[in-house]
């Protein structure tokens, strides 16, 4: 019986080839994030200033915060893919450049006249922010599910955790050329709150579609 | 000098007196053997893979028993299977620069603790047990036995006792329990308390749960 299966296991045998978990991963950002990028692009458009927004501080500041926190969550989902994977580091440095992003953020609200204030927080679309961050995730969120059904995480909960950080960071990165806050209290509040989403719908999901 | 390890992770609670690390050497030639014959079967080499699942099966299959009921002994050869579909589909997950018995070891692991919890079985041992599947069985061993002794006599010898039944002859905790005339949630804390002071003691402070 046992017998019976390994033939029938050694007959299959196709090499595997050396990092083959990176070009899987990197493989579903890339198709995920093209169809966000699509969608932002159809349905969302590029803010209006696009020409002239990166010359301000602000365009980096969101888009470094949204990138680090997706290649955070790449960093983790590769360790956690693997059976005896364990990581920490990744956790700690996002929940770290969070704390950081809050600090400046409120720095900006002190330095800024008090009229300001409101616009810095709430801007013009806080309401919808964190809605469009979480949709524009959804496809890298499930073409990177996709291909961790492949592997093998041993904390299905964790790994959909650290896959929706991915995902979440890369959607929302996508959403910063659409998006045309001026607030990093803003940032702060509402990108955070529709990573933090996704993060959670990774969670989720992965628990019952991580098992193996 | 002869250093003495008190080895608390194994099913086996053992002392054991390493002159020259032996053991040491001969779980190396098998994870050298079985990490060569992975990285030829990654390659594409059928035989090795062959070769590698047959000897797989072979320390799965009492690695698994051990951790069953003797009324669910047949499902021993069911997980070995299990274990040899994931090791198969999810070759990819092992990490070439790293030692191979540790990743079959998780792959293992995790189809134990599934199957058992899908199947409502309970354990012979703790889940978070993590008795090494290649760690050589030194029950046998009577150096290693006599260094028990000597070991067991550092802590009260109830505590000793209690150790000895459910960690060496392999009893429950129910059946030590009784023995002893306690409850099982006090043979238990005795348990863990007296293996912590002995690791304490032996292991030079490290703790490895």
């Amino acid at each position: 019986m046992t017998d019976d299966l390994i033939a029938r296991l050694s007959a299959d045998v196709r090499p595997v080839r050396r990092g083959l978990m990176w070009q899987l991963l990197i493989g579903a950002l890339v198709v995920g994030g093209i169809i966000a990028t699509i969608a932002m692009y159809m349905m969302l458009g590029l803010r209006e200033d696009i020409a002239t927004a990166p010359t301000t501080m602000i365009f980096w500041t969101k888009s470094f915060y949204t990138f680090a926190l997706a290649v955070l969550g790449f960093c983790a989902t590769i360790v956690l893919a693997r059976p005896d994977g364990r990581t920490r580091w990744p956790w700690i440095a996002a929940i770290g450049l969070g704390v950081l992003l809050a600090i400046g953020a409120a720095m900006q609200l002190m330095i800024m006249p008090a009229d300001q204030t409101m616009h810095l927080i709430v801007g013009g679309s806080s309401l919808v922010c964190p809605f469009y961050i979480v949709g524009l995730s959804l496809p890298v969120l499930a073409a990177v599910m996709l291909v961790l059904r492949r592997m093998a995480p041993a904390r299905a909960t964790l790994a959909g955790l650290a896959a929706g950080l991915f995902a979440g960071g890369t959607g929302a990165w996508v959403y910063t050329f659409h998006c045309g806050e001026n607030g990093m209290m803003f940032l702060t509040l509402w990108y955070t709150l529709g990573i933090l989403v996704v993060a959670a719908l990774g969670a989720l999901i992965g628990r019952f579609a991580l098992r193996w | 000098m002869i250093a003495m390890a008190l080895c608390i992770n194994s099913d086996v609670t053992f002392a054991r007196v390493e002159t020259n690390g032996a053991v040491m050497v001969e779980t190396d030639t098998i994870e050298t053997r079985l990490r060569a014959l992975m990285l030829a079967a990654l390659d594409g080499d059928a035989v090795a893979y062959r070769t590698l699942l047959a000897e797989l099966s072979r320390h799965l299959r009492p690695y698994f028993t051990r951790r069953l009921h003797a009324a669910h002994s047949s499902h021993a050869e069911d997980l070995v299977q299990e274990t040899l579909l994931a090791v198969h589909s999810r070759r990819m997950t092992y990490d070439r620069d790293r030692p191979f018995t540790a990743w079959l070891h998780a792959v293992a692991h995790h189809k134990f603790v599934d199957h058992i919890r899908r199947h409502a079985i309970r354990p012979t041992v703790q889940l978070d047990d993590d008795a090494p599947i290649f760690a050589r069985d030194e029950s046998e061993d009577a150096a290693a036995r006599m260094d028990v002794d000597t070991v067991l006599q550092t802590v009260s010898p109830r505590t000793g006792a209690l150790i000895r039944q459910v960690k060496v002859e392999g009893a429950s905790i129910a059946e030590a329990a009784k023995a002893a005339g306690m409850t099982e949630t006090a043979a238990k804390v005795s348990i863990h308390r007296g293996l912590k002071a002995l690791t304490a003691r032996f292991a030079g402070g490290r703790d490895d749960r």
